[in-house]
C-alpha cells in the first residue's frame, strides 16, 4: 500500500480508519461499558457520592417474577429473563428454519441448476435486498394481514375456514418476519461451501452404493459445515440482535429482548440499565454461540475461511 | 464374480452434439479392455454411460447380460475410478476404503478388518488411520482402487486414473493394477489417451475418435494391422503419402504417389478413393543403393540417437519430411547429415488405408 499510494496519503487512510475505529467504534462502546456500571441519577447528583459502580443495572434483569407455565409446569420467572430465553429460542429456531429453507436451495443451486440460468437465479434472490428492511418488514405486515393476501389465498384453496390473526399469534409474525430478512445471510455462505465441494466427490459416493440422504449426511453436509456455522452465527447474531422486524411484525404477547433495550433508553431514560442489558445480550450470545460451535466441533479459522 | 459388458448400437447426444456415435463393444468376464482415443472423443461419455451417470440416447447397456436401462449408479454392480480419484478428504483411510460397505450397513468391526485387507492387498498395510492429504499420488490412486474394490464390483471402470502420476510411478502403477486385475478376475475398463499404457496393459484396445470406435482388437493387431489411417497414425509414428490405388489384385495394390509408385498391402475397405499409404519408420531401411521397388532417393537432414535407436528425419526430392528408424544393435552405422540415401519399405509392411471413420 506504501508503495502504491505513497507516504502522504497511506498516513492520511491509516488515521481516517484508526479514527473511524476509535472514535466512531471502541470510544462510544467503551463509554456505554462503563456508563452500564453506573447508577441512573438526576443530572446534579451525577459525579456525586452516589455515583458508584456496581452490578445494580445487570441485577435488574431478575426484578418482577411472573407466573409462567410450559408443559403444564408452572413457574415464577423474571420477566426480563423469560423476554431474553424466548428471543434466544425464537432466534434458534429462526436459524433452525432459515437452514432448512437455505440448504436444500444452496444445494439446487450449486450442483443441479443449468450455469446459464444460474445469474438470473441470483439476481431473484438479491433484488429483495435492495428494498430497504423497513419496506419488506411493513410488506409482510400486509401479507399477514386479517384481510390480507396470506389469509385470501389460504382460504381460497381451502385450506382454512375462517381468516387467521397471524400478526396477534404470539412470536409468528417475528419468526416469519426474521426468516424472510436473514435467510439470505443463510444462504450465500452455504451456497459457497457447498459450490466448492467437487462433484465427483458426489458422484463417487453415488457410485458406491450410497443413497441420496447418505451422500448429504457423510459427504455434502461435512463439507459444508464451515458455510452452515458461518451463516448460522450470522442469522442467530442478526435475529437476537433486532428491533425493527419484532416491533412492526410482532404482537401482543410477543417482546424481543432488543425493545426491553429500547423501552430503557427511550421511554425510561435510563441509559445505564439500557447500556448493561444491551452488553449483556452481547456477551450472553457470544457465550452461546461459542457453545453451539463447541458442540458442532466447528473452528473459529473455518468460519472465517 | 465378474461380468461382461454389451453396448449395442450405443449413442449419446449433448443437445445436437453427438458425443458418442453408435458404439458396438463386447467386453468379455474377466477382460483388460482399454479405451484409446485423443482428448475429447467420448471416452469418459461411455464410460459414464456404462457407470449410469448418463443415460445413452439411443441403444442398448447390458452388464452380465442385463439390460441396465434406467438404473442409478448405487444399483449398478460397477465402481468407477475418477479421473482426478474424488477420495473423500474429511474421512480417513479406511473409512474412504470402506464406505460402500458402510451404505451397505455392515458393522463397523467387520469394516475396520476389511479396509486392513484391502490396504495389505494395494501394498499400503497399516495406512488406514492417516488422511486422504497424507498420501503421495501414487498411495492415493492405490486407496482409491481399494475403495472400488472393496464393493465387489463386477466391472470396475478407470478413467485415466494415472494421467496425474509422473512417468515412475505411472509404470509402477501400471504394472500394479494389471497384477490387482488378474489378481481379483474383475473385468476392467480403462481409459486413457496414452497409447502405450492401453498397448501394454490390455487384452483387448478400442481405439476411438470423434464419438466413434474406429477398430477393436488385441494390441498387437492395433499396431501391426490399424483398418484405418486414423488407428495408424494414433498409435505409433507413420509416413503418410497421398496417392491413388492401381490394379488391386490378391491383397496388393499398386499406389502412385509424387514420389513414384509403390507396391503395399491393400487394407480392408480401401478400393476406392481418399485413401493413403502408411508407412511406419521402424519399418524403413537407408542405404546407399536403390532397392527393387518401394525406394525413395531423400536426404538425411536430421539424426537424433535415443539410446536403444537412432531417429531420422530424411527430405525427399519433392521437399516431403520423412522419419525413419534404425535400431542400436551397437555396430549399427549411423549416415552422416546431408547425405544422400535410398529410403525403401516392404510391401507386406506397407497399408494402404481409408480415413478416419467419422461424420459427414
Ligand atoms: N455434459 C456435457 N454437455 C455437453 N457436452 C459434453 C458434456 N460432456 C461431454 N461433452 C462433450 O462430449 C465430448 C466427449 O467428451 P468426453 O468427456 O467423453 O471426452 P474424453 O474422451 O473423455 O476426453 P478427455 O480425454 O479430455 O477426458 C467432448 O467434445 C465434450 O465437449
Ligand atoms: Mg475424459
Amino acid at each position: 500500500m506504501l508503495r502504491r499510494y505513497g507516504p502522504g496519503l497511506t498516513l492520511l487512510i491509516c488515521l481516517l480508519v484508526a479514527f473511524w475505529l476509535l472514535m466512531l467504534v471502541i470510544v462510544p462502546n467503551i463509554t456505554l461499558f462503563e456508563q452500564s456500571f453506573r447508577p441512573y441519577l438526576p443530572v446534579v447528583e451525577i459525579g456525586g457520592p452516589r455515583d458508584t459502580y456496581s452490578f445494580a443495572n445487570y441485577l435488574k434483569v431478575l426484578d418482577s417474577s411472573v407466573e409462567k407455565s410450559l408443559f403444564g409446569y408452572s413457574f415464577s420467572i423474571p420477566v426480563h429473563v423469560y423476554t431474553f430465553s424466548l428471543t434466544i429460542f425464537y432466534s434458534m429456531l429462526v436459524t433452525v428454519i432459515c437452514f432448512a429453507l437455505a440448504y436444500p436451495l444452496a444445494y439446487y443451486m450449486a450442483k443441479i441448476v443449468n450455469p446459464k440460468t444460474l445469474p438470473t437465479l441470483l439476481l431473484m434472490l438479491f433484488i429483495p435486498l435492495w428494498v430497504s428492511e423497513v419496506l419488506r418488514a411493513f410488506a409482510w405486515w400486509i401479507i399477514l394481514a386479517f384481510k390480507g393476501p396470506l389469509n385470501a389465498m389460504l382460504l381460497g384453496i381451502g385450506l382454512i375456514d375462517a381468516p387467521v390473526r397471524w400478526t396477534n399469534m404470539g412470536y409468528t409474525g417475528v419468526v416469519i418476519g426474521l426468516i424472510y430478512t436473514y435467510v439470505l445471510f443463510m444462504l450465500f455462505p452455504v451456497y459457497n461451501a457447498v459450490q466448492s465441494l467437487d462433484t465427483n466427490q458426489i458422484e463417487a459416493a453415488e457410485d458406491l452404493g450410497a443413497p441420496w440422504w447418505k451422500i448429504h449426511w457423510r459427504i455434502v453436509l461435512p463439507h459444508a459445515k464451515p458455510g452452515i456455522a458461518s451463516g448460522s452465527v450470522m442469522v442467530f447474531m442478526l435475529s437476537a440482535g433486532s428491533l425493527l422486524v419484532p416491533s412492526i411484525l410482532g404482537s401482543t404477547t410477543s417482546q424481543w429482548f432488543t425493545q426491553t433495550i429500547d423501552q430503557w433508553f427511550k421511554d425510561a431514560l435510563d441509559w445505564n440499565t439500557a447500556s448493561a442489558y444491551a452488553f449483556m445480550l452481547l456477551s450472553l450470545c457470544t457465550v452461546f454461540v461459542t457453545i453451539a460451535m463447541w458442540l458442532f466441533k466447528v473452528k473459529l479459522s473455518d468460519i472465517a475461511k | 464374480m465378474s461380468a461382461g459388458i454389451d453396448l449395442e448400437n450405443v449413442c449419446c447426444d449433448f443437445g445436437s452434439f453427438r458425443a458418442v456415435d453408435n458404439a458396438n463393444v463386447s467386453v468379455r468376464p474377466g477382460e483388460f479392455f482399454s479405451f484409446l482415443g485423443p482428448s475429447g472423443c467420448g471416452k469418459t461419455t461411455i464410460l459414464r454411460m456404462v457407470s449410469g451417470f448418463i443415460e445413452p440416447t439411443q441403444g442398448v447397456i447390458r452388464i452380465g447380460g442385463q439390460d441396465v436401462k434406467g438404473k442409478r449408479p448405487n444399483q449398478r454392480p460397477t465402481a468407477l475410478i475418477f479421473q482426478n480419484l474424488a477420495l473423500f478428504p474429511l474421512m480417513p483411510i479406511w473409512e474412504n476404503i470402506t464406505f460402500g460397505l458402510e451404505v451397505r450397513g455392515v458393522d463397523k468391526a467387520t469394516r475396520r478388518k476389511k479396509a486392513e485387507e484391502l490396504l495389505t492387498l494395494v501394498d499400503l498395510p497399516g495406512a488406514g488411520d492417516k488422511m486422504v492429504s497424507q498420501l503421495s499420488g501414487g498411495q492415493k490412486q492405490r486407496v482409491a482402487i481399494a475403495r472400488a474394490l472393496a464393493v465387489e464390483p463386477q466391472v470396475m471402470l478407470l478413467d485415466e486414473p494415472l494421467s496425474a502420476l509422473d512417468l515412475k510411478l505411472r509404470q509402477h502403477m501400471r504394472a500394479e493394477l494389471r497384477a490387482i486385475q488378474k489378481r481379483t478376475g474383475v473385468t476392467f475398463i480403462y481409459i486413457t489417451h496414452d497409447q502405450g499404457e492401453a498397448l501394454a496393459m490390455s487384452d483387448r484396445v478400442g481405439v476411438m475418435s470423434q464419438g466413434r470406435i474406429q477398430q477393436i482388437a488385441d494390441p498387437r493387431d492395433i499396431y501391426n494391422n490399424p483398418v484405418n489411417g486414423f488407428v495408424a497414425a494414433f498409435v505409433g509414428e507413420n509416413n503418410v503419402f497421398s496417392g491413388e490405388v492401381q490394379n488391386p489384385a490378391g491383397g496388393m495394390a499398386a499406389f502412385a504417389t509424387p514420389h513414384g509408385t509403390f507396391r503395399a498391402r491393400l487394407g480392408a475397405s480401401a478400393g476406392g478413393k481418399g485413401v493413403k499409404l502408411y508407412v511406419r519408420p521402424e519399418h524403413t531401411r537407408l542405404s546407399q543403393t536403390r532397392a527393387d521397388e518401394n525406394s525413395i532417393p531423400v536426404t538425411i537432414s536430421e539424426v537424433s540417437f535415443e539410446g536403444n535407436f537412432i531417429s531420422i528425419l530424411a527430405i525427399s526430392e519433392t521437399g516431403a519430411k520423412l522419419a525413419a528408424e534404425i535400431r542400436n544393435d551397437g555396430q549399427a552405422t549411423v549416415p552422416g547429415m546431408g547425405a544422400k540415401m535410398f529410403m525403401s519399405f516392404d510391401a507386406e509392411r506397407a497399408a494402404i488405408l481409408p480415413d478416419a471413420n467419422v461424420r459427414g
